[in-house]
Parts: structure tokens; sequence; C-alpha cells
């Protein structure tokens, strides 16, 4: 790397939307300077796709870049269209966990069973923060939200599991507590195929910090990395200790055939059979 | 086998539907199996990969219509196909492609409705919902084909009208036109009009206004494009606060279609100048009207018709006229009335406008009920 | 020919809208206008289903049938249904084999073995539609016959049209051979007279 990383030449000249503390900072510039090792000079060989919520601010529309703002849940069909048209396009959706792993979740399992080749980010903050800290389907059992005043009673979901088992192609989780790791885990996703998930455990000190009893967002950065395990460490642990427990690291890596490529595929037998 | 030749085909409504897609230059098709609209899709599916595009069945109607969406941003003419209730799944996204002017083209094959209702019968109940369904201010372009023949006509018209106002525009087909067969003149196809969206020069910025229709770029040109369903600014950049700019945004994109009705507007008259009675008609039920006119003749009355091509934007002045003309207005439709308020509307007091609505099992309005209605409306009993 | 209208059904699954299909398309090749609808159940099979088949000289406007010319019935269901809808003098088609009442009607009636023909030289009863479409464009002179064989040709999948076309000119042929003759010669009426029940 002879250039040094500037984030700015990424970027639109615009103030980002972000509260102080917000984890969003730090996915950003972990994608961004993955994207910089990568040897890109700019984005234009990339599209955006976003959903509602406030990490489907990270690319739209800050990013210098095409970049799709979707309706809340919707990105990964956006995507898909957009995929499938331009396979020679890096196709990435960026969503927090209500838009991916909530509203959107028949989307994010099917794409990961087609085998799209889309990299997907969520930017998991465990709470609906844009909407002012409502439950989540990735909210902790027993955590207070402003619509759970008396503590979660649901279980939350594992996505990156559930994207292993749909079929994606690669699938990690990292927190922003390992901004390091996110960075190396986007460059190897963005240098696979087919469908690649990455999660990032990340902090809203204003809507969800604040409420579970962390003073700043720091605190809660060094709650993740304390309370952070690898995949072979979690083998150590019973279920219920897990419960508490981020598992971080890579869950798959495989190389199944892309949707493009099949679906390309087909085009060619049909047009053979077509022209008899 | 590339795009159809010209001839003559017996076709089904839905296959002509498709082969226009193809014909006008559709090259992604994304839906949901419903009935009756999947003929569509199955015939897509067979006759995209032909001619080098794709179909591809997504997991829902709002994530074909999001696809839809996308493949359109990627510089394809596009299309979905659905039923009322998967109508009723798309609309937050016919609202998104409306705020970011993408061209798209959603065919409605109408069914009797409310909920899953009688699946395989027809119905018209669609008509408010494809003008009012998403949430907010919106202006809707509408097609109401009568005919196999104007299931290829009208889709190729859907596409232009899309192409050119940067919209979504509903082919607001219904049962028993979409699974009809009957013959089809497929014109040569270099005399049939085709629009393609304006394209940006190098260098353009602002991509949602200062033009009423801006240029559109596809993404992958360069351009950065930034698009978003939030209010935003010439350039895309979102401004969710500012008055001004969501009064410029969502006044441009009404004022786009309104003040261009004229150009939209699309009906077929006949006696409109005099005639004792109107009528005035849409998709599968104006296929009576026809029949009427000359069973009307025959009982010394002249029967006026205005059958509406389009149902939005509403053909107000035309209706007018007929209304001046004939003082007597009656509106068939297989709902409980709903072009028949804005027939009303339209025809302000200048005409007594008689509902005739008919629901359930598919059944249409028969020329001999119609008649019955004409006779008591004409000899003054309704 | 003015305006003629074709009524043919039966269950779902015994081909009804493929035989109106392909009819209409056969009248299309001669050049006319022609209407073909068809309605059935939610379900895919077994449930009553009909096709209707309008051939007209002039533009067609209202597309479906009241009163129709001529009724196929492919099951005692169906003709319990669709009976009353038969114009007067006009003709009627009755599977021999699945029909089990013919009730009195002012039309002619002909007792068709169209099943046990497919079963007999194709061993499906299945291509019992394609032995109707013969029998009938032989009794009615609907399309011209190589038009109503490039229909079938066109319509059905490559690798069935043989035994499509096979089952089409047996059913022309029942007639010729006088076992249709034989058949409906003692139990058929013309005219007003009213047909016995079987």
């Amino acid at each position: 790397m002879t250039e040094a990383f500037s984030i700015k030449k990424y970027l639109r000249d615009l103030k980002l939307p972000f509260c102080p503390g917000c984890g969003a900072f730090t996915v950003m510039n972990a994608f961004l300077r993955a994207v910089h090792e990568l040897g890109y000079e700019d984005l234009s060989s990339f599209v955006f796709c976003s959903g509602i919520g406030c990490s489907s601010w990270i690319p739209s529309p800050y990013f210098l870049a095409d970049s799709i703002h979707t309706l809340h849940g919707r990105s990964i069909p956006v995507a898909t269209g957009v995929k499938l048209m331009r396979p020679d396009l890096n196709v990435v959706v960026f969503g927090g966990d209500g838009d991916i792993a909530g509203i959107g979740l028949s989307h994010f399992v099917h794409a990961a069973r087609r085998n799209l080749d889309i990299l997907v980010i969520m930017v998991n903050n465990m709470v609906y923060g844009m909407t002012g800290g409502q439950v989540a389907p990735t909210t902790p059992l027993k955590a207070k939200t402003t619509t759970t005043p008396y503590g979660c009673f649901e279980y939350p979901l594992d996505a990156v599991k559930l994207a292993v088992v749909a079929g994606a192609n690669y699938a990690a989780r990292w927190t922003t507590a390992h901004s390091n790791e996110l960075k190396e885990a986007i460059k190897k996703a963005l240098r696979l195929k087919g469908f690649r998930f990455v999660e990032v455990v990340s902090q809203c000190p204003t809507a969800f910090g604040r409420r579970i009893g962390f003073k700043s967002a720091a605190e809660m950065i060094k709650w993740f990395r304390e309370n952070s395990t690898t995949l072979e460490q979690a083998k150590k642990f019973s279920e219920e200790d897990l419960t508490t427990k981020i598992i971080i690291g890579e869950f798959i890596e495989r190389h199944r055939p892309t949707l493009t490529e099949n679906i390309y595929a087909a085009i060619k037998e049909a047009q053979k059979i077509g022209q008899n | 086998m590339g795009i159809v030749k010209s001839g003559v085909y017996f076709w089904q409504g839905n296959e002509a539907c498709a082969e226009a897609a193809i014909v006008v230059g559709c090259r992604f098709f994304a839906g949901y199996p419903i009935t009756p609209a999947s003929e569509i899709a199955e015939h897509l599916a067979w006759r995209l990969p032909q001619v080098g595009g794709i179909a591809i069945q997504m997991e829902d109607e709002i994530a074909s219509i999001g696809a839809v969406i996308g493949a359109s941003w990627a510089g394809a003419k596009a299309m979905t196909a659905t039923s009322g209730p998967g109508f009723s799944l798309m609309q937050e996204s016919i609202g998104y492609a409306f705020m970011t002017e993408t061209p798209c083209v959603i065919v409605n094959v109408q069914r009797a409705g409310p909920s899953t209702g009688q699946a395989t019968k027809c119905a018209q109940g669609d008509v408010m919902q494809s003008r009012w369904g998403t949430h907010g201010d919106y202006s809707a372009i509408v097609l109401s084909p009568n005919s196999v023949q104007e299931m290829f006509t009208l889709t190729i018209r859907a596409f232009n009208l899309a192409e050119k106002y940067r919209t979504p525009v509903v082919l607001l087909s219904d049962e028993v036109v979409a699974h009809m067969r009957e013959k089809v003149v497929v014109p040569p196809i270099e005399t049939l009009e085709m629009v393609n969206r304006k394209k940006p020069k190098p260098g353009d910025k602002a991509f949602f206004g200062l033009e009423e229709v801006p240029p559109m770029p596809a993404v992958g040109e360069g351009f950065n494009v930034a698009v978003t369903g939030s209010t935003h600014d010439e350039y895309g950049i979102r401004f969710t606060a500012d008055p001004l700019v969501h009064r410029r945004l969502v006044e441009r994109l009404n004022g786009k279609i309104q003040n261009h009705a004229d150009e939209i507007v699309d009906v077929e008259c006949c006696n409109i100048e005099g005639c004792d009675v109107g009528i005035v008609a849409f998709g599968c039920t104006s296929r009576a009207v026809y029949d009427v006119v000359e069973e009307a003749k025959a009982n010394g009355i002249t029967v006026g018709y205005v059958r509406l091509k389009t149902l939005w934007p509403f053909p107000d002045e035309i209706v007018r006229k007929l209304a001046e003309a004939a003082g007597k207005i009656i509106v068939p439709e297989m709902n409980l009335r709903q072009v028949y308020y804005e027939v009303k509307r339209a025809a302000g007091d200048v005409a007594k406008v008689v509902p005739f609505n008919k629901i359930g099992g598919g059944e249409l309005i028969t020329p001999e009920e119609l008649l019955k209605k004409i006779l008591e409306v004409v000899r003054g009993r309704d | 020919m003015g305006r003629t209208e074709i009524r043919i059904c039966g269950l779902g699954g015994q081909g009804v809208v493929l035989a109106g299909q392909i009819l209409g398309r056969a009248a299309v090749y001669d050049g006319w206008n022609v209407v073909q609808t068809q309605s059935y159940g939610a379900e895919a099979r077994g449930t009553t289903a009909k096709s209707e088949v309008i051939i007209s000289e002039s533009p067609i406007g209202f597309p479906m049938i009241r009163k129709c010319d001529i009724l196929v019935v492919m099951s005692q269901e169906a003709l319990d249904v669709n009976v009353k809808d038969l114009k007067r003098g006009g003709l009627l088609l009755i599977d021999e084999g699945i029909v089990k009442d013919v009730p009195k009607v002012n039309a002619k009636v002909y007792v068709v073995p169209a099943t046990k023909t497919a079963e007999e030289t194709l061993g499906e009863r299945l291509y019992a539609n394609m032995v109707f479409l013969g029998v009938l464009n032989k009794l009615a002179n609907l399309v011209r016959d190589e038009s109503m064989e490039k229909a079938i040709a066109d319509t059905v999948p490559k690798n069935a049209v043989a035994s499509n076309l096979l089952a089409y000119r047996k059913g022309r042929m029942l007639e010729t051979f006088t076992l249709l003759h034989e058949f409906f010669g003692s139990r058929s009426y013309v005219g007003n007279e009213h047909l016995s029940p079987l």
C-alpha cells in the first residue's frame, strides 16, 4: 500500500448523521479501509443498497458512489435486480438488524439460499435505534427497551448461523471492538463470490446503551471485547453460558456456484434451444 | 426464438402481454405465482432467457417489485405481474418507484376480492386501489385493456409511458381479458412506437429535478447516482425536514403526470355527439357495450359510450362531453361502485349518472342485463 | 358462417380447455374472429371445467356464451349443468361411456364413443377430447380440416402431435366408418324430436 488511506476520497462532502459514539463510524471506516487496501481507487465498480435504519445511512448518500436507499427491509430484493442485470458490479448491502433480520428476514434467507452474489453487512445494535430504542429480533433476553419496559421476553436471532444454514458462501461475525478483524473479514468477503454475510455487533449509546446501564460508547465497546468468544473457545461453554457471549469469527467459507453463474448458464442454454 | 415476428396469432391475454413486453424491450421480470396472472410469469420464464433476459420467481410480491426496481436502476426495462393480494403487498414499493422516478410496469390481473376472495373469478374491484393504493400524494398512470389485442398494445404503451415519464405504470387487466384467447395482429415491429428513458449527458448531476422529467442514469455508468425514497433534492440528497424541498419534489412528481393528462388519456368513443343515453365502461365489462349499441338501436335508442383505455388520469373532459350529449349515463362495472363516482364528479350536474354493478362468481354483466337497464333509464324508470 | 358458439365441458383434466384452444386457433387460421374462454374451479383437477369458443364473421363483443349452438359434454355432471344453455335445434355431442342420462332436448344429439375410441386406439382416455374435435368438425364443418390439424400441431407438445392427430382423425372417421352411424342411428334424432333416455 503505497498511498495512505484517506476516507475523504470515497465520500461526498456531506455532514454524517450519526450520534457521537455510534458504531456506524467504525463500520464505515472498516469498509472503506478494506476497499482501499484491496486497491480500489474509487467506488465506481460498486453499487450500494440499503434499507431504513441508521446503518442504512452508512452508504447513502455519503459514499461517492451509486447508492440505492430503498424501503425498510427491501434492500436485498433491490440488490437482486441490480446484480442480475449488472453481474459485473460489486453489490453491497448495508443494513441494521431490524432491516435485515426483522422486516427483511425472508429476503435475507432466500438470497443466501440462492447464493446471490452480494455482500451483506449487518450492523447489529440489538435495537431499533432510529425510532427510539424499541425491541429488535436481536435484543438479548430480559434487556429493557422502550417496547419491553419489563425486559425482553423473547430470544434473539443468530443471523450468522441462519446464513450458514440457508446456504451463504461466507459468514462471519465481529464487533466494533474488533475493527481490524472486521476490516479483514470485509476484505475477504469482497474477494469471494456468492452470498457473503458479515455481522457487526455494534453500539447504540443513544437508544440502547443508556437504557441497559452503560454510561458511554466506550463502556459498551469494552463490554463487547470482554464478552466476545471465538468459535473455538465457545465449544467449552455451555449453551446457557453462551447466551451472554458474542461468538466471533468466520462461521463458513465455501465456494458453491453462485446465482449469477447459474442463471446465466440457464440463459445460454435457453438461447441454444431457442435458436432451433 | 427471438422477438415475435409480425403476423396473426391466437394468444391468451397473459401471453400477449408477455410477448409485448419482450417486443418493447423488457429484459427483466420478477414475480410470484398468483391466479389469474401466473401465465405471464410462466411465459416470460420460458421466453425471456431466449432473448437474453432474466425472469426470476421471488419469495413474495414485495421482493418481486423490489427486484424490478433494482433492475430498472441497472438500466433494464422491467416488469412484474400479479393479482389483488400481491398488488396489495406491492403498494409501498409502488410509492417508492413513484418517489424515486423508477420506470417499471406492474400488471394487475384483477380477481374477486377483498382478501383471497374468489381467486379464479373475474372482478374489477381494484380501480381505486390502483389510483390510491400507496400512501402520500401521488399520481398514477393506469391502463385498462379490453381485448387480447390490447393486452399486447397497451403493454407496449405501459412501458412507453413508464419510460417517458419515469414512473411506475399499472396495466389493470382482469381475469376474463387475461385468460381469454383471441386473434392478435402483431404489426411490423419497426412500425411500433418504442420509448426509451432519457439518459444523462456526461457531467450531468441532477437526476431528480431541474427538468420536469429528469434524465435517468443507470448504476455503474459513473454518475454516482444517489437514489432514495426519502424526500430529496434535485441531486438525490436527502432532505427530511425542509418544507420547500418536499413541496417542490412532490408537486413536480404529480405535475409531470397531471400536466400531461391529455397525452396520457386514451379512450374509445361512439356517438358522443348525440345520443339518448351514455355508457362509461372499461375492461371486460365494456365488451357487452358493443353488443348493446346494436340491440338498443333496434329499440330506437341511440347509445353513446366512452370506453376507458386509461383509467388514470381520468378522462374528465370527454366524460363531461358525453354527459352533455346524453343527459343520462350508465356506469356498468364489476365492483360496488368505483368508476361511478368519477363519472359523477366529471359529469357534474349536466347528467344523471346511474350505477350498474354486479359482483361474484366472475359473472359478467351481460348485454341483455345492460339493455334492460338502458330501457329502464331511457324510459325513466330509474 | 355468421356466428357459431360452441361450449365444450367436462371435468378438469379431460382436456376441454385444450380442445377449445385448438378449435379457436384453427378458426383464426381460417380468418374468422374468435374468442375462446374457459372456467374451472380453484382446484387443478376433478371439478367441472368448460371451454367456450365463439367463431364469427364480424368482431366479437361480449365474449361469453349464454346460449350455445353446439354443446360437447364429457361428463354427466357437465351435461346436467350445461344442457339448459343449448339453443333449440342445436347440436349436442355426448360421450357414450361417461354420460348415463341423456335429457330430452330439442337438438340433434349424437352419442359419441369418444373415450372408448381413445382407449382402443391410443390406450389413453385422455385423447377423447381430440376424438370429439374430429367428430365435431365432421358434423359441423366449423374449420378446414388442414387448419384443425395445423392447430393441433401448433398447440400440443411436439412429442404428442402424432398421437393427438391420430385421435383427431379417428374422430373424423367414426361417422364414415358407420361405427358412429350405427351407434347414434337408432338413438339420435334430428330437429325437434326428443331423444329417449339411454
